[in-house]
């Protein structure tokens, strides 16, 4: 089949750093700090490149939003199998006013245009957990949507996802072009070998710009302020379960 | 504020860009536990609620090499970034959670460490495409090596670092078609582990008077005689062995022989207890009568000596490349670590004999990382580098004692606790100065380069 796999791959603040926020609340520093592919989307792409690998599908992209400094993140993505990639090519204030709902209308306007069958993101994205794109995605597409995936079946015309929802495992059956979700259990990503790192060298990146996909970026949220958390108080012991009740009632907890 | 700090944020505002300013006000904002309000010269100023010098806020090693990739470099490309990345990951999930365990049992699973190195193509970097190698050039080889100076230990990467730079440079310059594939190539996927068998009970530094020998009888060889300080030597499948297959003069009658390890007559007398590189595991080897086939000498009967001497080179300075990021680590934890311990109601690091030392330090590290890019460019491009691996091997080897000792001294009591990493490296890096050719070796060498030896 001719399936094509649309995987969208966001550049974040890596995992392991401590987050400082700037000095003017306005956000947190970003600059000279390092960065690299939200864990989730090394999830999505993982299951992409298993598609591919089983021929199952024909060919994956690999999509990210953002200014320069995204094409390596999309490099990452060539490194673990993805084919070519397409940078979407926003900065300055358009990029600090990004958000799932213009990602979604970019994502949605890449998925008409390259046929796509599947688009597969992370479930969410570790810096602002917004947790929306794919949904708002399927929506503008009016496409089916499997979220937090923790498997993903292949059956001819149709794609059957398992969900990870609260109370447990809910198996659904979407009829393709769909947009699936990725959760943690999906798969394990592979490392990025060398011989691919290599290879990934060769492999296409285009740079488009929003206003070519005729996407609008206003954004209709302002960030007002952002704080560090308030700082964790120091616990106390209690002798007995009768002082442990008293003092959470005086704290007003009870 | 006091006004050592005044001049200081002053002459930051004067000097520098906007980020910069802002950057370094805060840094200095933080060093001088200040709480500021309002501007400064229309430079905002940080109105913080919590004094920073409490917090240990520093940036981790993750913020540098963060950095590292936008920042133009000498030698690296967009990819060796992303190896060292993807390496990094390998490190971080493979190795580094076991490291503690493994240094306490005083030996780490080599199969499996290499075989996932291997599978992700890290072992043969600079190894011909035709054996599962990527045929790149040694700057490659070089970010390996430093990037897996984020293990934190000294003992498996040298183990790697015999895997993929020091047993098999001779056998793949030299080595028949026949012996690369029988050896050469698993080494490469990670399938067999390697080790290097040249010096000996009797003879380190003096590598022309080993006494192992390799006596031809028919089409075989037998062998006998010993082996010393062989990393991973009671792991190994296979030896890259140094020995006297003639008489004669003592520079021409050695071979290079690939020997495997479990034939008989090849005994692992013992597991050296080494005071550091505890997970790495050395033995001690004797060779009673072993039967090895003729055709398992790697290139020219004689010309052992000489490969052997070419291939420490790519060993020296792989050695130079590893030390240079455990150097760094050791300093930048030391500054985490004295930023926040408290002497005297003040940070250990706002001392200026502290931070000025780091400084030294830092500096002297990376005067080294200058003499190893300018030494493996012109490597790459064929040149001779012996005179200048020598010393950047020599360097290293000392700054690698310099460094934890400092260090250490800063950690206080802590630094001499086994909890902490400076006092493994402290014991790690002693060895530096005297494996893979000592520091009177090299200076023989530089001065031979010279022309200041004595003559005959």
């Amino acid at each position: 089949m001719s399936a094509r796999v649309l995987v969208g791959v966001k550049r974040v603040i890596d995992y392991a750093v401590k987050i400082r926020v700037k000095p003017d609340n306005t956000g947190v520093v970003t600059d000279g700090v390092k960065h690299s592919m939200n864990p989730f989307c090394e999830i999505a792409v993982e299951e992409a490149v298993k598609l591919k690998e089983k021929k199952l599908i024909k060919e994956v992209v690999a999509v990210s939003c953002g200014p320069q400094q995204a094409q390596e993140t999309i490099r990452t993505a060539l490194a673990m199998g993805a084919d070519r990639g397409i940078h979407v090519e926003v900065s300055g204030k358009d990029y600090d006013n990004l958000g799932p709902l213009q990602v979604s209308k970019i994502l949605a306007a890449l998925a008409k245009k390259e046929e796509t069958s599947l688009i597969i993101l992370g479930k969410q994205a570790i810096d602002d957990d917004c947790n929306q794109t794919g949904q708002m995605t399927a929506a503008l597409l009016d496409w089916p949507q499997g979220t937090f995936a923790s498997e993903v079946v292949l059956e001819g015309d149709k794609v059957k996802v398992i969900r990870e929802i609260d109370g447990g495992l809910e198996t659904v059956r979407l009829k393709m072009p769909a947009v699936i979700t990725a959760d943690l259990r999906l798969n394990t990503p592979r490392y990025a070998t060398l011989p691919n790192i290599m290879k990934a060298k060769k492999k296409k990146i285009d740079v488009v710009k929003p206003g070519e996909l005729g996407v609008d970026l206003t954004s209709h949220l302002e960030v007002l302020r952002v704080d560090e958390p308030p700082q964790r108080q120091a616990g106390m012991k209690v002798e007995t379960v009768e002082e442990l009740i008293s003092r959470l009632k005086e704290a007003g907890r009870m | 504020m006091r006004s050592t700090s005044r001049d200081a944020l002053l002459s930051a505002c004067a000097r520098h860009s906007k980020w910069e300013v802002n950057m370094s006000l805060r840094q200095g904002l933080r060093a001088f536990g200040c709480r500021v309000r309002g501007h400064l010269y229309g430079v905002p100023v940080a109105r913080s609620v919590r004094s920073f010098s409490e917090k240990v806020t520093a940036e981790s090693k993750a913020d540098r090499s963060g950095a590292e990739s936008t920042v133009d470099h000498l030698i690296y490309t967009r990819e060796h970034f992303a190896l060292k990345e993807s390496l990094h990951k390998i490190i971080e999930k493979e190795i580094n959670p076991f490291v503690d365990k493994w240094e306490e049992e005083c030996m780490f699973p080599a199969h499996r460490v290499f075989k996932i190195l291997g599978s992700a193509g890290f072992l043969g970097v600079n190894k011909p495409i035709e054996y599962g190698g990527l045929g790149l050039d040694f700057s490659y080889s070089l970010a390996v090596a430093e990037e897996l100076g984020n293990i934190r230990c000294g003992g498996i990467p040298m183990a790697i670092g015999v895997q993929s730079d020091m047993a098999t440079p001779a056998l793949t310059r030299f080595g028949s078609d026949e012996l690369k594939k029988e050896f050469l190539q698993p080494t490469i996927s990670g399938d067999k582990v390697a080790c290097l068998g040249v010096s000996e009970v009797g003879a380190g530094s003096d590598v022309a008077s080993i006494k192992t020998k390799a006596v031809r009888n028919g089409d075989d060889l037998i062998i006998n005689g010993g082996k010393m300080w062989t990393t991973n030597g009671t792991q190994a499948d296979w030896m890259c062995l140094l020995a006297n297959t003639s008489e004669g003069p003592p520079h021409r009658n050695k071979s290079l022989i690939c020997l495997p390890m479990k034939l008989p007559g090849i005994h692992i007398a013992r597991k050296i207890d080494k005071i550091g590189m505890r997970s790495s595991d050395t033995a001690e080897i004797f060779f009673e009568d072993v039967r090895v086939p003729y055709k398992n000498i790697i290139g020219q009967e004689g010309m052992g000596f000489m490969y052997q001497m070419l291939q420490f080179q790519e060993e020296r300075l792989w050695g130079v490349a590893n030390c240079l990021t455990m150097m760094e680590n050791v300093i930048q934890e030391t500054i985490d670590y004295t930023r926040q311990r408290k002497i005297f109601q003040q940070p250990i690091l706002h001392h200026q004999a502290v931070h000025f030392r780091l400084a030294e330090l830092q500096t002297e590290v990376e005067l080294l990382r200058s003499l190893l890019y300018c030494t493996t460019a012109m490597y790459i491009r064929g040149n001779d580098v012996t005179k200048q691996a020598s010393m950047a091997k020599l360097k290293a080897g000392r700054l690698a004692r310099e460094v934890p000792d400092s260090c250490l001294q800063f950690w206080g009591g802590m630094g001499f606790c086994s909890d902490v990493m400076v006092s493994r490296f402290y014991r790690d890096f002693r060895v530096l100065s005297i494996g893979a050719g000592a520091d009177e070796v090299m200076l023989s060498i530089i001065c031979k380069y010279m022309n200041t030896l004595p003559k005959k």
